[in-house]
């Protein structure tokens, strides 16, 4: 059988290296801002979480396998080659203090995109063997069981029969020919049942034809946040093929944030190639809807005040930004903005798999006093978000800080502001 | 051998009155920096000191700088000090000829032996002494044999001081200043091409005086005269400052007198006194007429770049370093770059896929 | 050798072999790096890579949003300073414009010297600000290298030894002019091989990490 090794490791991150990593690492002055934009060092002080500082054992395999003066200076001695001991050592950097949510991305005055380079770096790492349990456990139960939480088709079929029953609409089953393809993320299968009821809801308001995977209806992709592409791709390329079975114009991603990365961003580069379908959020197919004025609002506005908390992997990184404040400014009245929102938000703490990783649970706690003090400063009554992920980051980090405040998912309010027909 | 008449007795036998000696005296004080309160004590040294014996000795020159000294208005400081002097050897001044002249050199070598000032003006040609010959004699060798019985020695002129335009590059005469050669005497250095006259008159005037050579720069240079910087004193800074340039010779620029440095102007690596004293009398002075300093009295001045081009300017050859740089860069970044794409298709072929059982260490 | 051969020594056989080394440096390390090709994007975009790419280059110039700035401000303000100062020392001072044309074959006006000196000294400041702050800004200390001082040195002697030769302190003019000229060219030398290339290769970090955002519809 074969297994990780420290040279696959290294063999790996020799492979992703590429000339933006070149150039990044080039330019890094040491000005020291991408500290100041990570929330794993703002809300610990610890100068160890600096994102440029999570990337040192790539940068010691680019500047010695691919510059002619790190040769130089291996070759005279004058600089260690990578040790297997540094990698082990930085996997408390490389996976749990950082949730690939990009915000050091935006800030690095000469350009560099880490988290980009994060991304790439836990490629090795996970060839290596340094990848954290938690992550291996999920990847595991996501390539054998086909959900990293280990849920069957069986278990999603039990909740499509609950909400068949609350709802009294039939949610379509392998339906060749449908326009969309609906995925889920694990979380809302298990979770947030409520997900599935509203876009049942939605698409029978909008009269789409829609349909659901037996083959293909986990849209997450633990490969992705381990850092294993090979893993990644066949995740995604079971989704592909349904989709291409199921001939469909478009894969809705849910509102999960990774999820959409895995599907819409990463996916054709995994399979190295064009998507004969398309993929789209959820929210970005609401507003679709909206704009098309297929969205009847009951003309009930949500009066509370309530802010929305942009899920990194959907906004910042995926680009998904607008849509859900247009969406929000059909049902909502006092919608208020967090000072840094958007392309600029704070991440919940939880993403890029550090929820899955359980030694990372105190200090992603830690770090979601960035989240609470924005939500505070704001003095909401409600909060609304899109990604079941951080969803439930939120939610536990609420009940650590004891902070109450109820939380919904955007897709859920506006299925529930819909006219019924 | 007669007594030598003091320089008192002998001014006042050429009918130069008391008044116009204590002026002199004043202009010489001020001159080389001396405090006013020792104007007596010059004038009384001059009076009473013997008249200085004088070997001038011309090697690879123009003559430039003799014309410098004696071409002045007369009656002027440097007709005076000529006259406070007693040139004993000066190929150009003195009325011997062959023999004879040679003859009044070695009298006076002999009759003032370690008191006699040596000037050297010119340049002396060490890859062949067939360049510049006196009398059969190599320049060096000449220079050697007086020098030995000299008290001082002052090399008047760039090409004494530094070599000048016969060393300038390629240097065919294997061209070296007078210093090069000489090292067991006192020097001083006057250069410039030519120098101002003033300078060296008050630099014998100043030995005369005190007995000692003047405070000289790391140059050898009197520091009273080449302690300022052209650029420093110059009456166009003003607009150097401003940023006003001229950018020809005849455009409105050079015609309001804006700075001249973009025409190549050597005024601010230049230390000399032109800028105070002015030339001829006072009357101007090369960047006042209109072109900049050449920079005549700093060493190797003909090959600072070319005179009309700015300072700032590097010296010519970048454009050939640069395309060799290139050339190479591009051949060694080729080298490198193939070597790195090859290293990562390695690295890429050799990938072994990573399935959920590989993300463990057995 | 005296300070005139020294000097022309600076301006001539020093200056042609830096250019070279800057030159040759640049080359190689570019070259290096493009070799290393860029992954394919199959993705459908949103909006096109290159123009997202571009203007990240230059939007990156612009101070960053309200909440960046609070947060990184002295870094921002200081590093503002120091750059600007540089640079406009750098490219509007009149001998560098005549030095620049005779390279580049281009001219521009240049500002009054008293302005560049002011300019100079607030860059001057500016520098030893940053340089403090690398020394108890925790994580400025943590991260910082023989490197960072290192190129703080290079960057910080061709406008030390330019305001000293400016102002004939210290050394003779020439002197100081030659020891001001020996420092841009030690920075050029050393340039290309230390993280002094981010004066280049930012373009190609601001370039790709804006393609990439741009193609997701995120102006970065
Ligand atoms: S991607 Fe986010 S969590 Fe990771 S280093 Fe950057 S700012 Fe920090
Ligand atoms: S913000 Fe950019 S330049 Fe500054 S330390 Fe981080 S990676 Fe380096
Ligand atoms: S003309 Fe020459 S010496 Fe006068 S200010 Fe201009 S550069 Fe300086
Ligand atoms: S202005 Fe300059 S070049 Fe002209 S004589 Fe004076 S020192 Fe020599």
């Amino acid at each position: 059988m074969s297994a990780a090794t420290f040279a696959r490791g290294y063999q790996a991150l020799k492979e992703n290296i590429d000339i933006s990593i070149a150039a990044y690492f080039q330019s890094c002055v040491h000005c020291g801002m991408c500290a100041d934009a990570c929330l794993f060092y703002t809300e610990t002080n610890d100068p160890k979480y600096t994102p440029i500082h999570k990337l040192a054992p790539l940068r010691k395999v680019w500047e010695q396998e691919y510059t002619l003066l790190g040769r130089l200076k291996v070759w005279l001695g004058l600089a260690q080659p990578l040790k297997d001991e540094e990698l082990a050592e930085w996997k408390e950097y490389i996976y749990d203090s950082c949730t690939l949510c990009g915000r050091c991305s935006m800030v690095c005055p000469v350009g560099n995109d880490l988290v980009y380079m994060i991304r790439k770096a836990r490629e090795g790492m996970a060839a290596a063997g340094h990848a954290p349990a938690g992550l291996i456990g999920a990847t595991t139960r996501a390539i054998q069981i086909g959900s990293p939480m280990g849920l069957k088709w069986l278990a999603l079929q039990t909740q499509i029969k609950h909400v068949e029953n609350d709802t009294g609409l039939t949610i379509p089953i392998d339906q060749v020919g449908a326009e969309f393809l609906v995925l889920m993320s694990a979380m809302e299968i298990i979770n947030f049942p409520e997900y599935l009821a509203a876009v049942a809801k939605i698409m029978k308001h909008v009269g789409k034809t829609w349909t659901i995977s037996t083959e293909a209806f986990e849209a997450t992709n633990s490969g992705i946040q381990i850092g294993a592409s090979d893993i990644a791709k066949e995740l995604v390329s079971r989704i592909v093929k349904a989709a291409e079975k199921l001939q469909v114009k478009t894969v809705i991603s849910p509102e999960c944030g990774h999820a959409y990365m895995a599907i819409r961003w990463e996916g054709p580069n995994l399979m190295g190639r064009y998507f004969k379908f398309q993929v789209k959020h959820i929210l970005e197919v609401l507003d679709e809807f909206r704009d098309q004025g297929k969205l009847k609002t009951d003309g009930i506005f949500e009066t509370a005040r309530l802010t929305y908390h942009d899920p990194c992997q959907i906004a910042r990184r995926g680009g998904v930004i607008e849509q859900p404040r247009n969406l929000l400014k059909l049902i909502a009245r006092n919608f208020v903005e967090m000072a840094d929102h958007g392309k600029m938000n704070w991440c919940c703490g939880g993403g890029g798999g550090v929820s899955a990783i359980d030694e990372a649970h105190e200090l992603r706690t830690k770090v979601f006093n960035r989240k609470k003090n924005q939500l505070q400063e704001l003095k909401v009554e409600k909060l609304v978000t899109a990604c079941a992920n951080c969803r439930i980051i939120i939610e536990e980090g609420f009940e650590a800080y004891q902070m109450e405040l109820p939380i919904i998912g955007l897709t859920e309010m506006v299925a529930e502001h819909l006219v019924e027909k | 051998m007669t007594k030598q008449p003091t320089i008192g007795e002998s001014l006042r036998s050429q009918g130069i009155s008391r008044r116009e000696f204590m002026k002199f005296c004043t202009t010489a004080a001020s001159l080389m920096a001396i405090s006013p309160a020792l104007i007596p004590q010059l004038a009384k040294a001059l009076e009473n000191t013997p008249r200085q014996s004088v070997i001038w000795l011309s090697f690879q020159e123009c003559t430039g700088c003799t014309e410098s000294l004696t071409r002045s208005h007369a009656p002027n400081l440097e007709s005076l000090i000529f006259n406070t002097i007693s040139l004993d050897y000066h190929h150009t001044l003195q009325a011997a000829s062959g023999e004879a002249a040679e003859l009044a050199r070695a009298e006076a070598m002999k009759a003032n032996n370690g008191k006699y000032l040596l000037v050297v003006d010119g340049s002396i040609p060490l890859a062949n002494p067939g360049y510049s010959t006196i009398a059969g004699m190599s320049n060096k060798d000449i220079l050697l044999e007086v020098a030995q019985g000299a008290k001082a020695v002052i090399a008047v002129g760039t090409c004494a001081a530094f070599g000048g335009l016969p060393k300038a590059a390629p240097n065919p005469t294997g061209a070296v200043a007078v210093q090069d050669l000489i090292t067991d005497k006192p020097i001083v250095n006057v250069p410039g091409c030519p120098p101002i006259p003033i300078v060296i008159s008050s630099v014998i005037a100043h030995y005369v005086t005190f007995g000692v050579l003047p405070q000289l720069d790391g140059l050898k240079r009197p520091l009273s005269f080449f302690g300022q910087n052209i650029h420093d004193r110059c009456y166009r800074r003003p607009f150097y400052e401003r940023g006003w340039f001229a950018e020809s010779f005849d455009d409105e620029g050079a015609k309001q007198g804006w700075c001249l440095y973009k025409l190549g102007c050597k005024g601010p690596v230049t230390y000399n006194a032109c800028a105070i004293f002015k030339w001829n009398d006072a009357v101007s002075f090369p960047i006042e007429a209109g072109h900049g300093c050449l920079g005549c009295s700093e060493p190797d001045f003909w090959d600072a770049g070319g005179f009309y081009q700015a300072l700032s300017v590097p010296l010519t050859g970048t454009a050939t370093a640069v395309s060799y740089a290139m050339v190479g860069g591009a051949a060694l970044g080729v080298v490198g770059g193939l070597l790195n794409r090859q290293k990562k298709s390695e690295a890429k072929q050799h990938h072994e896929v990573v399935s959920i059982a590989d993300l463990k260490r057995t | 050798m005296n300070y005139t051969e020294f000097l022309l020594w600076v301006r001539g056989p020093a200056f042609h072999f830096a250019t070279a080394i800057l030159v040759l440096g640049l080359t190689l390390r570019f070259l290096e790096m493009l070799f290393l090709g860029s992954p394919r994007q199959y993705a459908a975009v949103r909006s096109n890579g290159i123009a997202g790419g571009i203007r990240t280059v230059i939007s990156r110039f612009a101070p960053p949003e309200p909440g960046v700035f609070q947060r990184s401000w002295f870094i921002i303000v200081a590093g503002y300073l120091f750059h600007l100062g540089f640079f406009i020392s750098f490219f509007l001072f009149a001998p560098h414009i005549i030095l620049l044309k005779s390279l580049l074959g281009v001219s521009w006006p240049g500002l009054p010297a008293p302005v560049i000196n002011i300019i100079t000294i607030i860059s001057l400041f500016a520098m030893i600000t940053l340089l403090i702050n690398r020394w108890y800004y925790p994580v400025l200390r943590f991260l910082s290298d023989f490197e960072d001082y290192l190129s703080w040195t290079l960057a910080f002697l061709p406008l030390f030894t330019g305001y000293l030769a400016f102002h004939h302190i210290w050394l003779p003019y020439p002197l100081m002019l030659a020891l001001h000229i020996l420092s841009v060219e030690i920075l050029m030398i050393v340039l290309p091989f230390t993280k002094l290339i981010h004066t280049f290769t930012f373009i190609i970090a601001r370039w790709t990490n804006g393609a990439r955002a741009a193609q997701k519809g995120v102006q970065v």
